[in-house]
């Protein structure tokens, strides 16, 4: 069980990390939140893996680690608050360079693009 | 208590003073002089037990943890200083009454003359070496603030930045050593510093620390090679050089060579340092003095010349030099500063500064030149005056200097070299300001006396240069032997004071520098044209340029690293995250621990495997927008699962609630957005960061499992067994959110609340074209509103909002509680606008929810305020239980009202956020409808 919840962490923040690494503002913000679930989960993972024991007195024997799992709450909104900002922000970026490649306006990047960075829409 | 307001009363001045500069300058100045002469009075009852040796230690604790303490202390040494300080404070307030002009900014002017003062105080006063430390860092800053005052010159601006970067720098260098002082020693306590001298003159990190406090003190205090600032420095007005560079800030390194003396002094290492720097600052500072033609550019080398001569003194390290150290502070002090105020005065009443133009002034002020000629004879080292007295001991001190062979003769030569310097350039203050010939081209003709006021402060400080001159031991005689006690940290040494101690050595010495200077200052004109001959040294263009160079440094390294692309920098950021993190984690190594794997079931298998395979296509295809976005909430979704699955029900919830609204928002994005991502970057740059992205994966694999399968202890058995007797509550998780770490919470909606109001002000008249259709000529559905989904939503809505409201009460004891039903109310109303569009839900639901946002906020911060009116801290809930008719026994608690403020932070941060962005569509069709 274990060793299946990390390889699950991992593939959430391995895609995470490729995903924000790319050009346009959309992937970006599907790689974080790819990665809010990642850091999400391993937060909530700190206080261990237990079945049935949601922590709510009364209810059961043994209660789960109840403190990661208000840290995480908070994380979650949080982490949506996050994700909205950055969208709207995306979204103002194409509205002010009617682009929407991470670093902005082609003319006003200081890196040049690639060569063979493709514009044309896939066939 | 009396000590920290010592220090502190200069700081409330400091607030008050500009109030009265409407007043007039005759009132502000009388403000201004209130604070030190409260802290004179303060002082003064504590002297008696001072002048026994007894050392007043007063502490308030401030941050434990870090060894940081507001603690102050009084002793001998510190005593000298603050009177020193609180003194020619008020002398000076009185003179800057006279030199600033009506227009001029006299506000701004005297509060920072009290900031500097109330900083100045602090560093003498510190107990707590970081404390000191920090006081040491304002009086850089104000006194930054305080030469650039005539802030239009450029000369003033270049100068202030000149002594910040210098002494600020030194700073740096003096916190490094501090923090290696307390790590040797244990304690940032002075007590504790002072005792461990041996233990830290032992230590392997003696040498280190010693050249990082002595960089401090020395940039501090203007010693060569770091003396630039300070007649850079002279662009200040006057009243502030006759405080900051007579008496006060050049005075500070020379105060903490006092002060950290029984800890650091005393051994080979420090003895070359700080004498052989002392020697040169000496003679550079009296060779340069006597070329200035201006009368602040020669006090002010002269002053340099006079700090290395203290410096040269502590340097040499027997416990006499200490004391004639100690004595020639505050002989410099009190002719320092009354030549400064007189040379202010000839500025004022000349218009100028430059020696080649004032001539023969004793024609125009007899009264200014009387007491600047008596300032400067001290200064030369005339008998009967204070300098005399000092530099007698000095010129002793030199000869009794056990240096092997040759270089036992170094000292005396050097001592009487710069005595010789002193006498010529005195002499030249005199002669060429009072006598020789007449003024040439003064701007103001004729000259006059000063204002009779303005004079007073000079006048006691030269009666003070006489006094000490004629009477020491009567008129500083105990307060040298308590500040020389403490700053030998022990018994003090056989020393007299009296005005001449026979013919002997030292006297003979002094002899030589008074005929030699005046033969020097007579034959001046060949030193002149000798001197003219090397090229002059533009210390401000040297500087200027190093500046400029290291910012050009600077800006090409950024420039490396920070190249404008957002895809570099998060490669860097990976990167430098894998290698930072993995090395500590191999040497943890990452194996599976020793609770080793739990058996897997069938059903969470098939999840997990779900949850993998949806977030590789999701990434795989990322470039398919929609897909991408799809298979995202597949991947949410199974989040919230896995939050179920694991004893987390509270987190379920809000995952699930929190996906359907950032998957609606992401849909929202994509109406604005192209619907698919071009294929924009090479190969190369693909494999590199998959290559990247799988090493993190592997890594936080790695990592997850190491921590999953070993033992933990947890803080959380408190908030178990608190949760019902202490906070009302049986849904643990719920009430650490709304109780235990309530502070959190509130920040953490606080967070949201202006996110949101961030997103509502960065949507604000943009107008947004949407794309048409998804790209690949498929055209948007025709029917924005369809029937079935509107009739549905319409009586959904109220059910929602039952269920929101269930969830809500609920929450204290069972999954639930204002987060989650704060997302679930927004996601019923959401519905509404995607079913209804946003005209005719916005008129039948008025809402408005900036409002409700602030008011979520402002609820949630009122009832931790409300617990302070019970005299219990901030956010302390109580309950009780109510009966209620047909529902029964019921709890009423003052978290729950938090957990309103809760709820409704997020529905007005969730609803703003996506009417916002559904808002940006409504203009666009205004704008259309108006074309």
């Amino acid at each position: 069980m274990e060793l299946m919840f990390a390889l699950v962490i991992g593939t959430l923040t391995g895609s995470g990390v490729y995903l924000m690494m790319r050009a346009r503002t959309f992937p970006v913000i599907v790689g974080l939140t790819l990665l809010s679930y990642g850091v999400n989960l391993f937060l909530f993972s700190s206080g261990r893996l237990m079945s049935g024991g949601q922590p709510i007195i009364g209810s059961t024997e043994n209660y789960s680690d109840p403190l990661p799992q208000a840290l995480v709450l908070t994380a979650i909104v949080i982490g949506f608050a996050m994700t909205a900002f950055l969208v709207v922000l995306s979204l103002r970026s194409r509205a002010d360079t009617n682009e929407d490649h991470v670093d902005g306006q082609r003319e006003h990047r200081r890196v040049r693009p690639a060569p063979d960075e493709a514009e044309e829409p896939r066939k | 208590m009396t000590l920290a307001l010592v220090v502190l009363l200069p700081f409330i001045g400091a607030l008050v003073a500009p109030l009265f500069a409407q007043a007039g300058r005759t009132a502000i100045a009388i403000v201004a002089a209130v604070p030190a002469i409260l802290a004179l009075a303060a002082l003064f009852p504590l002297w008696e037990n001072l002048s026994q040796g007894e050392v007043l230690v007063q502490t308030y604790e401030w941050l434990p943890a870090l060894g940081i303490s507001l603690s102050f202390r009084l002793d001998g040494l510190a005593l000298l200083f603050a009177l020193l300080i609180l003194i020619i404070g008020i002398l000076i307030v009185l003179y800057a009454r006279y030199y600033l002009k009506p227009y001029e900014n006299v506000g701004k002017f005297y509060c920072l003359l009290l900031l500097f003062k109330g900083s100045m105080l602090g560093i003498v006063l510190s107990s707590n070496l970081l404390l000191m430390l920090v006081f040491w860092e304002l009086t850089s800053l104000v006194s930054f603030l305080l030469i650039s005052y005539w802030d239009h010159k450029q000369d003033a601006r270049r100068g202030a930045r000149m002594a910040l970067a210098v002494t600020g720098g030194g700073g740096l260098a003096l916190l490094a050593g501090i923090l290696l002082l307390g790590k040797i020693v244990g304690s940032f306590e002075l007590d504790d510093v002072l005792a461990a001298g041996d233990l830290i003159k032992s230590h392997e990190l003696y040498p280190i620390t010693l050249t990082l406090v002595l960089l401090g003190a020395f940039t501090k205090s203007a010693q060569f090679p770091f003396h630039f600032w300070l007649p850079h420095a002279m662009q200040a007005p006057t009243p502030v050089s006759a405080y900051l560079h007579s008496a006060t800030m050049v005075k500070a390194g020379v105060f903490l060579l006092a002060r950290l003396y029984p800890a650091l002094a005393g051994t080979e290492l420090w003895f070359y340092m700080v004498s052989f720097t002392g020697m040169a600052t000496l003679l550079v500072g009296a060779y340069v003095a006597l070329f200035k033609h201006d009368l602040k550019g020669l006090l002010a080398h002269s002053t340099v010349s006079h700090l290395g001569l203290i410096t040269l003194l502590f340097g040499m390290g027997t416990q006499l030099s200490a004391v004639a150290a100690v004595f020639h502070i505050i002989n410099h002090a009190t002719f320092k500063a009354s030549l400064f105020m007189a040379a202010g005065i000839i500025d004022h009443e000349t218009g100028t500064r430059d020696m080649r133009q004032i001539n023969g002034l004793w024609r125009f002020m007899p009264h200014t030149a009387t007491l600047a000629m008596v300032a400067a004879a001290s200064m030369a080292g005339v008998p009967l005056l204070n300098g005399f007295l000092s530099k007698e001991m000095f010129f002793a001190e030199s000869l009794a200097l056990n240096l092997p062979g040759f270089w036992a003769y170094l000292p005396p030569l050097a001592a009487t070299l710069a005595g010789i310097f002193a006498v010529a350039y005195s002499a030249r203050f005199i002669h060429d300001v009072f006598f020789n010939g007449k003024p040439v081209n003064l701007p103001i003709y004729p000259p006059q006396e000063p204002p009779r006021y303005m004079l007073i402060p000079v006048e006691i400080l030269v009666f003070a240069c006489l006094l000490v001159g004629i009477f020491p031991a009567f008129a500083v005689g105990p307060l040298l032997y308590s500040a020389a006690a403490a700053t030998l940290g022990g018994p003090v040494p056989e020393y007299e004071l009296v005005i001449i101690h026979g013919f002997n050595l030292p006297l003979f010495m002094s002899f030589l520098a008074f005929f030699g200077g005046l033969i020097m200052y007579t034959q001046r004109q060949r030193l002149f044209d000798f001197h003219d001959r090397f090229k002059a040294l533009d210390e401000k263009a040297i500087f200027e340029a190093f500046v400029t160079r290291v910012a050009a440094r600077a800006e090409s390294v950024t420039a490396m690293i920070e190249n404008g692309s957002l895809q570099r920098y998060g490669m860097l950021l990976f990167i430098s995250a894998v290698v930072i993190v993995f090395m500590p984690l191999l040497d943890l190594g990452l194996s599976i621990g020793s609770n080793g794997l739990s058996p897997v079931d069938p059903a969470t298998a098939v999840g997990a495997a779900i949850l993998i395979i949806s977030t590789l296509a999701a990434t795989t295809f990322h470039r398919e927008r929609l897909y991408s976005l799809i298979l995202l909430s597949v991947v949410g979704l199974m989040v919230a699962l896995a939050f179920a699955r694991f004893s987390a029900p509270d987190l379920a919830l809000t995952q699930l609630s929190v996906e359907v609204v950032t998957i609606v928002l992401l849909m929202l994005s994509l109406f604005y957005l192209p619907s698919w991502t071009p294929m924009e970057t090479t190969s190369f740059r693909r494999w590199r960061d998959a290559l990247i992205g799988l090493v993190v994966g592997l890594g936080m694999t790695l990592v997850t499992l190491a921590i999953l399968t070993r033992p933990f202890s947890s803080i959380s058995e408190f908030f178990l067994e608190n949760s019902k007797p202490g906070g009302g509550g049986t849904n643990v998780v719920n009430v650490i959110l709304v109780d235990f770490r309530g502070f959190d919470t509130l920040g953490e909606i606080t967070v949201l609340a202006i996110a949101a109001l961030g997103i509502f002000a960065m949507l604000r008249n943009v107008v947004l074209k949407p794309t048409q259709g998804d790209g690949k000529g498929h055209a948007w559905s025709r029917d924005a509103y369809p029937t079935m989904l509107t009739q549905l939503s319409r009586p959904l809505l109220p059910l929602a909002l039952m269920v929101s409201a269930y969830i809500f009460l609920r929450g204290h004891n069972m999954p639930g509680g204002g987060f989650i039903a704060g997302l679930i109310t927004a996601v019923a109303l959401i519905l509404q606008y995607i079913a209804s569009g946003m005209e005719w839900t916005q008129q039948r639901l008025p809402l408005r929810y900036p409002a409700m946002l602030g008011l979520g906020v402002l609820i949630a911060t009122l009832t931790g305020v409300g617990s302070f009116g019970y005299g219990y801290p901030f956010l302390t809930s109580s309950f009780t239980y109510v009966t209620w008719p047909v529902v029964g026994k019921f709890e009423l608690a003052t978290a729950l009202i938090f957990d309103v403020g809760v709820f409704l932070t997020v529905v007005g941060a969730s609803m703003l956020i996506l009417v916002s962005l559904g808002r940006l569509s409504l203009k666009l069709n205004a704008t259309d409808r108006r074309a």
